[in-house]
């Protein structure tokens, strides 16, 4: 050491060299603080660790000491020097031309000072499922502001569609219905049902979002959801969304009996008036005159701090009919073909007591009661033949509980259920199959399902039974296919209004999977539940709880501060080429003007969003009249270290 | 080796901040060792990384030089070591025609992770570069530019 002190004393710029053995520690600070102020000095080289593990502690300290913590830089001689030479003649050497490097590189750093970022302290949250009721209640109940954006004319999602949760058998209702009120009623929350995101414009702690609210043409201040209209009205034809096609409901409907808010909506492409001009009888039956056939989409704009996307799960389409071009569907399966081969969701509204059947087990075609029923797990999942590799984890549970429920009503009946594997991870999700399996009897075949055909009334289901190396075969009443998991429709474009990341599949990307998980690549944009990855309830919950409590970590803040290595342009030498806006991964720079004090434009330049820059240099690369510079790795910078390498 | 009269090749190496530096980090903390002739300059990403960093380098003496970043798919910054490896592919052209020594120019994904990969790419480069001898030829074309 006493060699690399001495040899560091004659660098250019050196003013005064320090040797403590633990630098780190509080009297190593100590020094630093010390020799600043009573030096004067205007740069500092720590030579000791990895940049990774100290470079903070030690800006601290310079910034305590009244130097601007970007005048520091470290030379790592331990991790890339000492640990790794065993020469010691050579690593000596070696250490003393890093120190070197890094004394050249902080002759040519910059003061620089945190930027500071004004908040506002209003979340928006899209989708309102579970997951974005829990997050929506969560911030709301911490006092800040939530705007909630639900595409349905209610919010719940599809839990406010199932019949019992495994692995505890409550209803699902009865647990969700309540909190869907208590947003209802919340005064920090603002409801947007029936709206879609239209555009996202600013960045972190700065959003402005426009909310298209689609017409619903039932004025939401007049009506008081006394349910006279639904109840007259003639048009009764359409498939009702809420029960998967399995009921039809009326063209002025509400969703369902529980749904918040309880107004109803009228379906344009349903509705006899808007369509032919005829009919117009809720308008008469209406005494609170509510009813307005003028109605247009509105669009209305919210300025927000942050966003939390929980825009959940779509299934698998079985049938022919894809939306991608890499999934290929199960036309052997005869879904949408036979009546009585449903999906899960269709499942949960036959067991439901709020359902089309009131809970009694009917099968779609005839209403009979079926005596034998086919469950099929993995229908989608992990099938690269069909298009999706994943497992969409929450199947293995929901049809051991499909099994369980079917048999708890139709006790004489058959429950027949093919597996490729049962995947049961979770508090007591393992005891909830065996109980399936053991004491409802469900009837388990390890294999898979190859045809559904349909002869004399039966749905005949040919599949295996690997286990015992056969074929089997089951005549089945009715037919009920696990279908796979796949984020909710139009969630791409969201992602590309919110410059967010998705996966092959379509799942939104959070920024590390295991230590960042509900923040995502975009500054002040959350996830949580299933627009993530397949998860359950209990998971989705907890995430939309962990996304809430980062975007509450923002508000407790009174403005956001960012680190200021980004990118700045000098807008005199920008020739507006853009190259640097195009390689941007952050959208973070802006067509820009410059113009006179009489408002003529004198050029146009090239501008770094200081909210949105991460700091990658991307830029800086591509830009060919060297216009861009990154602070704390400027052009300067690094090519004074490149001047003293040799 | 002995046949080089003790020539030490003079390697720069420049290396993405969250990925291939960390795995130089972790070489040194599982005390993997190489050769100390390599120097690392420390930048945010590969994205972040001129070419006319990798020419200056040559010109101040090196004898070869290494970009290495996070793997493909793996960048902190999301995509710049595509535009990374799309330069690359550009330049490696451009610079085979300029006439510059194609084994003299590496690319490698290092991911925090791979300390021992770390170690083996910069011996690999040092021993290479050690039998290709100094790179007199690109100092000479530049004194005679000049």
């Amino acid at each position: 050491m006493d060699q690399v002190t001495e040899a560091a004393k004659g660098f250019p710029g050196v003013r005064c060299v320090a040797n403590y053995k633990y630098i780190c520690s509080d009297p190593g600070q100590a020094i630093i603080r010390e020799r600043i102020e009573a030096e004067k000095l205007e740069g500092v080289v720590v030579a000791s660790c990895s940049p990774h593990m100290h470079l903070k502690t030690f800006r601290a300290a310079a910034e305590a000491a009244g130097l601007n913590p970007y005048l520091v830089e470290m030379a790592n001689i331990r991790e890339q020097c000492s640990w790794v030479h065993h020469d010691k003649e050579k690593a000596t050497a070696k250490a003393i031309e890093l120190i070197r490097l890094s004394v050249a590189k902080v002759l040519r750093n910059r003061p620089l000072d945190a930027i500071r970022v004004p908040l506002t302290k209003r979340v928006l949250i899209v989708g309102g499922g579970v997951a974005g009721i829990q997050a929506a209640l969560d911030v709301a109940n911490a006092g800040f502001a939530v705007v909630l954006v639900e595409r349905d004319p209610s919010i719940g999602g599809k839990m406010a569609g199932l019949s019992e949760t495994f692995p505890t058998l409550d209803c699902s209702q009865c647990i969700l219905t309540p909190r869907m009120v208590e947003v209802g009623q919340h005064p920090n929350i603002t409801l947007h049902t029936y709206s879609e995101v239209e555009a996202v414009d600013g960045f972190v702690g700065n959003f402005e979002v426009t909310v298209r609210k689609k017409a619903r043409f039932v004025d939401m201040d007049k009506c008081t959801g006394c349910g006279d209209c639904w109840t007259k009205c003639p048009s009764k034809k359409t498939p009702s969304e809420f029960d998967y096609g399995l009921a039809n409901r009326t063209a002025i409907y509400v969703p369902f009996p529980q749904a918040v808010p309880a107004r109803p909506v009228i379906d344009k492409d349903a509705c006899i008036k808007l369509t032919k001009d005829k009919c117009g009888v809720c308008q008469k039956l209406c005494q609170p005159d509510a009813i307005n056939f003028d109605d247009q989409d509105q669009l209305v704009t919210e300025e927000v701090g942050a966003v939390i996307v929980a825009t959940g799960y779509q299934l698998y389409s079985i049938g022919q009919d894809q939306d991608e071009a890499f999934l290929s569907g199960y036309g052997e399966y005869g879904y949408g073909r036979y009546k009585d081969v449903i999906n899960g969701l269709q499942f949960e509204r036959i067991v439901s007591a709020s359902g089309p059947t009131n809970g009694e087990i009917q099968r779609p075609s005839d209403a009979a009661e079926p005596k034998t029923v086919v469950f099929l797990s993995c229908v989608g999942s992990r099938d690269n033949a069909k298009g999706l590799s994943y497992c969409s984890k929450i199947c293995c549970m929901y049809t051991a509980k499909h099994a369980m429920l079917y048999k708890h009503k139709v006790h004489d009946g058959e429950a027949h259920v093919f597996y490729m594997d049962i995947r049961a991870g979770g508090k007591n999700y393992e005891e909830f199959v065996r109980r399936a399996i053991e004491q409802d009897g469900a009837i388990y075949h390890r294999g898979r399902v190859s045809k559904i055909t349909q002869e004399n009334g039966k749905l005949i289901v040919r599949g295996a039974d690997t286990l015992a190396g056969k074929p089997v075969t089951v005549e089945a009443d009715l037919v009920v296919l696990a279908s796979a998991i796949r984020p909710a429709a139009g969630v791409l474009e969201l992602a590309r209004k919110l410059k967010l990341g998705y996966d092959a599949f379509g799942f939104l990307s959070e920024s590390h999977p295991k230590l960042r998980p509900v923040e995502t690549n975009t500054a002040g944009v959350f996830v949580c539940g299933a627009c993530q990855a397949p998860k359950d309830i209990p998971e989705a919950v907890a995430q939309a709880s962990a996304a809430a409590s980062k975007v509450l970590i923002m508000f407790s803040q009174s403005e956001l501060t960012r680190d200021p290595e980004v990118a700045n342009v000098n807008e005199l030498t920008c020739a507006a080429c853009y190259a640097c806006l195009r390689s941007c991964p952050y959208g973070a720079i802006e067509e820009a003007e410059i113009r006179d004090r009489k408002g003529n434009l004198i050029k146009h330049t090239a501008r770094v969003n200081p909210g949105l820059c991460m700091g990658c240099g991307t830029c800086v690369a591509v830009c060919p009249s060297k216009s861009v510079d990154l602070e704390g790795f400027s052009e300067q910078q690094i090519y004074e270290m490149v001047k003293n390498l040799v | 080796m002995s046949e080089t009269n003790g020539f030490e090749p003079k390697i720069v190496a420049y290396v993405c901040n969250w990925c291939t530096y960390l795995g130089a980090d972790l070489a040194g903390t599982n005390r993997l060792e190489y050769p100390p002739n390599v120097r690392i300059i420390r930048l945010p990403c590969t994205g972040r990384i001129d070419f006319n960093l990798v020419i200056k380098a040559f010109e101040m003496g090196a004898d070869a030089v290494l970009v290495s970043g996070c793997h493909p798919g793996d960048c902190h910054y999301t995509a710049g070591n595509y535009h990374a490896r799309r330069r690359w592919i550009l330049f490696r052209e451009l610079l085979d025609t300029l006439g510059i020594d194609m084994n003299r120019i590496h690319f490698a994904w290092i991911s925090a992770a791979e300390g021992k990969k770390f170690q083996e790419t910069i011996t690999e480069i040092t021993e290479k570069t050690r039998a290709l001898g100094p790179y007199e030829a690109y100092r000479q074309l530049c004194e005679a530019s000049s």
